[in-house]
């Protein structure tokens, strides 16, 4: 158990789709293949930016989804869209790390940290199902060797991004030398199923360490772990506990009243095409009533995730009616423009590996 | 002698953004970061500005090494190409993104979503540069090791290549439901899955992309082999060649047209673009100073030391860089210890034998000598704006090439002397583009959709699939 503090959290706003329930796409003020529309995603993110959410998660699978939109930009290459057109936001997407090649995937996140002044996270997820696996040709991997394969995947990463030592080019006319090699080095990692030699392709990220989130049972070396439960009082409850060192993140589905309409209404309208199946806590009701809860919530929370049900009216409320009280109520953390996300999460700075101390 | 009123061939320009290696000056203050986004954009949005069709960058897969150390005396350090186009999708309206991926070290599904991915994101505007590469050097960062044989190369390539196309071409936004109310969020029948049985892989996996506004990313093609070059007739849309001499480049389009109708397909639908280095100043006095001062920059003592020890195989650092080549003959038959490089395999002993004879000949020391032999292989054009645009106007004349595929030499302002005077020439000439002709990287090249677009695979026809991915 830990005690209340005074709350300095973070949101995180999932911008996935139309919204998390399945059916969202279809009450949506927009034609069902918007989902492929880099502009309207950018649309949404930039108003949450306005709004003063301090992140966006970009949901993402391997796999083509059993409902809803039946398409799904890579969750990477979306986030590295935003990077230009947006400048406090941490742009967290989700991505697997059983079925991606390490030094592809280490690559892919550095470049999203370049392309957004040093404003990416990641993560992790891992599914090791057969399905999945089939796609690349590989095998299932089991759910009791998952938290080690993702550990090794998050140190070969690491190693990674730590291989170029700041300060690796010195452009030295006099000697002829673009690099120094004393400072470049070899990730040399072996895990279990896979081997990286490195260096890695890229120096190191902006942000040297790329914040890495994972689920609470893959919380291996990650700076922030996302926790669940499946309703609100065992979502307060699971808060309460506290054995990881990092931030935590609490998972989080809303629907809000919108224009009149009350926000159980709306799951009603929505159920009716589809069932809302989701292993998160959900919150349904008032702006109010919502705010409350956060703010109690928040006091045992680094932060949360919230998974609007309706993307672009969800969020529109939130930002309207629950962000503005959060910001009053003194709950959320500053957030400064030209920040990193390592900064806007109030993580130190990331040491290097490799580097003489 | 053409007439200003007759339509001209159009050349097309791309820029391929290296950024890395010996040809990228670095060692004057105008040298800016290859790695920083700004000069990405920088780079991209003058060649937008100049009608380029497309903007190209390469893959690093290991860092180079010399000597079995790091390389420390070129640039290095490249940003991930597809998460890099994504990013400059944003900042751009019509230009072309062009990533560079090996087939060896990508899975094939993963590869054609992240490339449909990056098409749908760009409306229409993503290319890929197929490459192959099979040593286990470079294999060391990878899952599968050095698993290929050099001599299944190709056959992997066009495989991979075969199932990315199945992929891409799974369903269209035809599919999609026009509105919310209808049954379901695909208006027919859900995509079935792509199913390979292979050599390397067996994949079953349903493709979660539409086609794109150009139907699928076009394919760009540098192998010069001739598996290489049938590999381009049979599938790729474009050719980054090596020939750009306007003799060689007329003998390799008449290969390539060759062997592209052999493959079945019209001569139109591969492009030729070789890749190319432009010097250019006012006056053709002023392009030469800058030619020699490039070259100087490029190539210092150091740099034209570790180019001979490529080929001697061992260090060479007692040498004088202004006196002559070695007097002995490498150790090694084939030249290898500089991984990464494009030189690996040369035969040392003829070919350093020929150099020495050379430098002799002419009475080049090791400086001048090295300094002579670089530059792009596809071909350099140093001289006035008007000069060089009076070359280029025969080389649309002749139909040789599509156009150029050009490799700055400095970043990130090394496009800024082509698009301010060279483009503007290019124009009056009637040679080049005033406008973008459409949306789609496609429609800028000048290239027809494609036509070997698969039908909907069903259960049965895969056994028709048994290649060797």
């Amino acid at each position: 158990m830990t005690t209340a503090h005074q709350p300095n959290a973070i949101l995180v706003l999932e911008v996935d789709g139309a919204g998390a329930h399945p059916a969202a796409w279809r009450l949506d003020n927009q034609t069902p293949d918007s989902v492929l529309d880099a502009q309207q995603i950018a649309k949404a993110v930039l108003a949450a930016e306005s709004a003063g959410f301090h992140a966006v998660s970009i949901e993402d699978s391997r796999l083509a989804p059993g409902s809803g939109p039946g398409a799904r930009l890579d969750a990477i290459q979306r986030a590295a869209f935003l990077g230009p057109l947006t400048h406090s936001i941490g742009l967290i997407p989700v991505a697997d790390s059983i079925y991606t090649e390490p030094f592809h995937l280490s690559t892919q996140l550095s470049a999203l940290d370049g392309v957004s002044a040093g404003r990416a996270g990641w993560i992790v997820s891992a599914g090791g199902t057969a399905a999945e696996g089939a796609a690349v040709g590989r095998e299932a991997v089991t759910a009791g060797e998952l938290p080690g394969e993702v550990a090794d995947v998050l140190e070969a990463s690491r190693r990674l991004w730590d291989s170029w030592e700041d300060g690796a080019v010195i452009k030295d006319v006099a000697t002829g030398r673009y690099l120094d090699r004393s400072k470049v080095h070899y990730a040399d990692f072996v895990g279990k199923r896979f081997s990286v030699k490195g260096s890695s392709i890229s120096p190191r990220p902006i942000q040297g360490q790329i914040p890495v989130f994972a689920a609470e049972p893959l919380d291996a070396d990650s700076d922030a772990i996302l926790i669940g439960a499946p309703d609100l009082d065992g979502l307060l409850a699971a808060a309460q506990g506290n054995s990881f060192p990092g931030i935590r993140i609490a998972e989080l589905d809303f629907v809000l009243d919108h224009a009149g309409e009350p926000a159980a209404d709306r799951v009603e309208a929505l159920d009716g095409w589809e069932p809302w199946h989701s292993p998160r806590a959900r919150f349904t009701g008032t702006a109010t009533d919502f705010t409350d809860y956060l703010l109690e919530l928040l006091g045992h929370v680094g932060g949360v995730r919230l998974h609007p049900a309706e993307l672009r009216k969800d969020a529109q409320e939130f930002a309207a009616l629950v962000l503005p009280a959060l910001r009053l109520a003194g709950a959320l953390k500053p957030i400064r423009t030209g920040n990193t996300l390592r900064e806007t999460l109030g993580l130190p700075a990331a040491r290097n590996r490799f580097a003489a101390s | 002698m053409s007439t200003r009123n007759q339509p001209k061939n159009l050349l097309r320009l791309g820029v391929f953004f290296q950024g890395v290696n010996s040809g990228t000056v670095w060692k004057t203050p105008e040298a800016g970061s290859q790695t920083d986004f700004e000069s990405f954009r920088r780079l991209i949005q003058t060649a937008e500005r100049g009608i380029f069709s497309a903007f190209f960058l390469g893959e690093g897969l290991r860092l180079r090494e010399h000597l079995g150390q790091i390389h420390d005396l070129d640039v290095a350090g490249r940003p991930d190409a597809q998460t890099l186009l994504a990013a400059l999708a944003a900042v751009t309206n019509r230009i072309g993104l062009v990533a560079t991926q090996n087939t060896t070290y990508n899975d094939p599904a993963d590869m054609a979503h992240r490339l449909a991915s990056l098409d749908l994101i760009s409306g229409g505007r993503a290319a890929w540069n197929i490459v192959t590469t099979d040593n286990a050097w470079t294999g060391a960062n990878f899952r599968r090791g050095g698993y290929l044989d050099h001599a299944d190369r190709y056959t992997h390539a066009e495989a991979f290549v075969a199932t990315a196309k199945r992929i891409w071409d799974s369903w269209g936004r035809e599919d999609i439901a026009a509105n919310g109310s209808q049954s379901a969020w695909f208006a027919g029948n859900a995509p079935k899955p792509v199913e390979h049985t292979g050599k390397h892989y067996n994949i079953s996996y349903t493709s979660r992309l539409p086609r794109s506004a150009q139907i699928r990313p076009v394919l760009f093609q540098a192998g010069d082999s001739a598996e290489g070059r049938d590999f381009a007739a049979r599938q790729a849309d474009v050719i980054f060649s090596a020939h750009g001499g306007l003799e060689a480049a007329k003998v390799f389009r008449a290969d390539i047209t060759a062997r592209t109708l052999k493959a079945g397909r019209p001569a139109s639908a591969v492009k030729i673009m070789p890749g190319s280095e432009f010097i250019l100043a006012a006056t053709e006095s002023e392009a030469e100073e800058k030619h020699r001062w490039v070259r100087e920059q490029q190539i210092g003592p150091q740099q034209a030391l570790a180019y001979l020890e490529q080929f001697w195989g061992e260090s060479l650092a007692g040498l004088d860089p202004e006196g002559p080549l070695p007097d002995f003959d490498p150790k090694i038959s084939e030249s290898d210890v500089t991984r990464g490089s494009g030189f690996q395999g040369a035969k040392a002993v003829e070919l350093t034998r020929s150099w020495r004879e050379s430098a002799k000949d002419q009475g080049l020391n090791i400086l001048e000598f090295v300094r002579g032999k670089s530059g792009r292989v596809g071909g350099s054009f140093v001289g006035s704006y008007a000069r060089v645009a009076d070359t280029l106007e025969r080389y649309a004349e002749s139909g040789a090439v599509d156009g150029f595929n050009i490799t700055p030499w400095l970043i990130p302002s090394g496009l800024d002397d082509i698009v301010n005077h060279l483009v503007p020439e290019l124009q009056e000439r009637g040679v080049y583009p005033t406008h973008y002709a459409g949306d789609t990287l496609r429609e800028n090249l000048g290239l027809e959709d494609p036509t070997d677009v698969a039908p909907a695979v069903t259960d049965e026809d895969n056994t028709r699939y048994e290649v060797a991915v």
